[in-house]
């Protein structure tokens, strides 16, 4: 099996500081990866040089496009790499409000993705809309309504329907359950695992929170000053952590 | 079907002396499918790491575990995943899952991550909870505010919606009552019949007796309290 | 009127915003940036038209200014007097006489022929500024041709009015390519953006943009399959001329609910007064 992406030898610098070094895995279709560590550990960092917000120093992402097969998206063009940004890939940002439109409607921020892959009818893409907010748990009768009148969970939720609406294979979350509250982080958990299983998404999660990546993630990584000091299955990797690290991290999380 | 050679484990543990604690030592034996096999020894002897490095949750530092052929010590999780979705069950002590999500659908996920259609998914569910004796009316709501009992039952349900070839069961009939604990001793032996291959650890004599082919006393292999 | 060099603006000056043109001409729908100049006006009074116009009259042409259709309003006045003083060229109101025309908010009703320039005033020359304010992201959108957006504006007027709403500076991709925005003109004259005769000029003062249409160019206005374009208007007639295919203004005629529908080209429902026809307000 072609692995869907492939990191190799991921480095990105900030001056004299190390964001990210030397990062490599494979992700195979399907498969949803974790990545902990704390604050300034270089998650953040690896995810934006993956998902193409940022231009890595060094190294390769080779995603398996559906036209041409494997390609390094880091220097393929800039159209694209948008394009892919667009169609095959999703990014789920922390902050709603980063990731939606907040004065169009709800409808338009879901149809938004489509309108920009060249569908040209209203009825068909607000029936899609609807479709996605269903999907995503919203009633319909909020598709005309703006995100600024949603909740939080709501707001989160609407982005992951306007961001999976085009059928993408990798998504990329950026700490996608982080401000919310915990029933609304249960039931937005709930939901990506449903969508990732019955998509057959893949998904690449960055997240402090180990109850999130034990009940999303396949696979983990734990990195530490940006490095990558332990991956492997996440059951594993947290029930028997074989790094000093890794094992600071799990003894430091409270039992409830 | 489980085949392990000269496997052993230890725990290193960083942040308290860098403490290295050697827990299991050169363990071999294989079931073969259809056999039951029952893993004994005092509390401590390391019984539930074995069960849990066979299924991959724990590391193996040397030897082979291999199930169905798969070394899983040397595997790529991915390929860790797929054995346990397809080849290899495992019904712990505790029932771990996503709040809010219905019992029913708790039980029928390992079917429905295998492509089984939900309705499918969903019969067998109800078979298995209505065999467990957990009342209909409980089906819609999260087994998290169960009782230890319920969610137990739960847990086996969960355990045996797919018919794996190899089974890891962990305490499978504790706090069970007798009704139960007979419902979960059939279930074993229904496994066994259509020949599963499983490894047991069972505190209650009278079930491991019964469900048993072989005892594998895990004592004799952990460095310092072998005899 | 020797103190000022032909048309006000200096020879380099015109010799840059002619560059512009010309870079326009070739990328049509384009917005090319030029080094704005201070004109004797304010900012939002034609600043970017002007210095368009300034730059393509010659002593011949015949210059005509329209405001909202009409040669008679405040804003059409002054610079038609501004390049009679600055230039001493001659100057119309008849549209098919005019060399040079330029025009706030309206196309004129008669359709222009071979020769003639339309300059447009521009406020806002970036159609998806209300939607994305960072220019840097406009810019990389239109040289990747990423214009689901502009749908995404279209989407929402019809979400919320039930139809595209959206009744004036309506946007339209050229030759394929640019989405541009045709400055403030009512959507019904939109379909006179296409294959016209005439070269049309648009000028942003403020925004320091000009960008340009060529003769016969290929100009659509975007809409959804389920939900066409129209070009609409007012469902009267004329009530000076009785035309019935021109764009109109509606009057208020009294405090009463009097009101009246009267062409915006103030031209063409002259010239068709004298030739005769006659609307039912009409003295």
């Amino acid at each position: 099996m072609t692995p869907l992406l492939s990191v190799q030898g991921i480095t990105k610098r900030y001056g004299a500081h190390i964001g990210c070094a030397d990062v490599s895995f494979d992700l195979y279709p399907g498969e949803v990866m974790g990545i902990v560590g704390e604050s300034g550990s270089g998650k953040s960092t690896l995810l934006n040089c993956m998902a193409g917000h940022l231009t890595p120093d060094a190294g390769q992402v080779v995603f398996d496009t559906r036209t041409d097969g494997r390609r390094d998206t880091i220097t393929m063009s800039e159209p694209e790499r948008r394009m892919l940004g667009r169609t095959d890939w999703a990014f789920v940002h922390q902050h709603a409000r980063d990731g939606l439109r907040m004065g169009v409607s709800a409808g338009g921020n879901v149809g938004e993705r489509l309108m920009a892959v060249g569908e040209r009818h209203y009825g068909d893409i607000r029936d899609k809309a609807t479709d996605w907010l269903g999907r995503v748990e919203i009633d319909a009768s909020r598709v005309d309504d703006r995100p600024t009148t949603f909740s939080g969970g709501m707001q989160q939720r609407l982005q992951i329907a306007r961001n999976l609406v085009t059928g993408p294979r990798l998504v990329f979350m950026d700490e996608p359950t982080g401000g919310l509250d915990v029933s609304v982080q249960a039931r937005l958990l709930d939901l990506l695992r449903g969508l990732v299983r019955d998509l057959g998404l893949s998904a690449i999660i960055v997240t402090h929170d180990l109850a999130v990546v034990r009940l999303l993630a396949d696979r983990l990584m734990v990195m530490k000053s940006g490095r990558v000091v332990e991956a492997g299955l996440t059951d594993q990797v947290l029930d028997d952590p074989q790094h000093a690290y890794s094992q600071l991290l799990v003894s430091s999380v409270l039992q409830v | 079907m489980i085949e392990l050679k000269n496997v052993s484990k230890t725990f290193t543990l960083h942040n308290q002396g860098s403490a290295v604690i050697e827990v299991i030592s050169d363990v071999s034996f294989a079931v073969a499918p259809g056999e039951c096999v029952a893993l004994t020894g005092a509390s401590g002897a390391g019984k539930s790491t074995l069960m849990r490095m066979i299924y991959g949750n724990y590391l193996t530092q040397a030897g082979e575990i291999r199930i169905g052929g798969l070394d899983i010590v040397r595997s790529e999780p991915r390929d860790i995943i797929k054995l346990r979705r397809d080849v290899l069950g495992y019904v712990s002590q505790f029932l771990r899952v996503v709040p809010r999500v219905p019992t029913l659908d708790v039980v029928a996920e390992p079917l429905r991550a295998l492509g089984v259609p939900a309705d499918d998914a969903q019969d067998r569910a109800s078979a298995l909870l209505t065999q467990l004796n957990i009342p209909e009316r409980l089906w819609s709501l999260s087994p998290t505010t169960f009782s230890g009992g319920e969610q137990q039952r739960v847990n086996i349900a969960r355990g045996f919606a797919h018919t794996y070839p190899a089974m890891l069961l962990d305490e499978p009939t504790a706090s069970l009552d007798a009704a139960n604990r007979e419902v979960v001793l059939s279930l074993i032996e229904d496994a066994k019949a259509r020949g599963a291959a499983i490894i047991g650890i069972f505190h209650d004599e009278a079930a491991r007796t019964r469900v048993c082919d072989r005892e594998i006393d895990v004592g004799r292999f952990t460095p310092g309290m072998a005899a | 009127m020797t103190e000022y060099n032909f048309a006000y603006l200096d020879e380099q000056t015109k010799r840059m915003i002619r560059r512009a043109i010309l870079k326009g001409l070739t990328i049509p729908g384009y917005q090319v940036p030029f080094a704005s100049r201070e004109m004797p006006m304010p900012y939002g009074w034609g600043t970017g038209g002007v210095q368009v116009s300034a730059a393509v009259l010659t002593p011949k042409d015949t210059f005509k200014v329209i405001d909202q259709g009409a040669d008679d309003t405040t804003n059409a006045v002054s610079i038609r007097t501004f390049f009679q003083r600055t230039a001493g060229v001659a100057t119309t109101t008849a549209t098919s006489d005019a060399t040079v025309i330029q025009t706030r908010h309206r196309i004129p009703e008669e359709p222009l022929h071979e020769g003639q320039i339309l300059v447009y005033q521009v406020p806002i020359p970036e159609p998806l500024r209300f939607l994305e304010p960072r220019e840097s992201e406009t810019r990389k959108m239109h040289s990747l041709e990423e214009y689901g957006l502009m749908h995404v504006k279209l989407y929402e007027d019809i979400s919320r009015h039930g139809h595209i709403a959206t009744s004036y500076a309506y946007p339209v991709k050229v030759e394929g390519r640019y989405v541009m925005d045709p400055s403030p003109i009512p959507k019904f004259d939109n379909p006179k953006l296409g294959d016209m005769a005439a070269i049309q000029l648009f000028g942003a003062g403020r925004e320091q943009r000009i960008y340009a249409l060529p003769p016969y160019t290929q100009v659509v206005s975007l809409d959804f399959e389920d939900h066409p374009f129209e070009a609409s208007k007012a469902d009267h007639p004329c009530g000076m001329c009785g035309a019935t295919d021109s764009y109109l203004d509606e009057l208020i005629i009294d405090d009463l609910g009097g009101r009246m529908f009267v062409c915006s080209d103030t031209d063409y429902c002259e010239a068709r007064q004298a030739a005769g026809h006659k609307g039912k307000d009409a003295a």
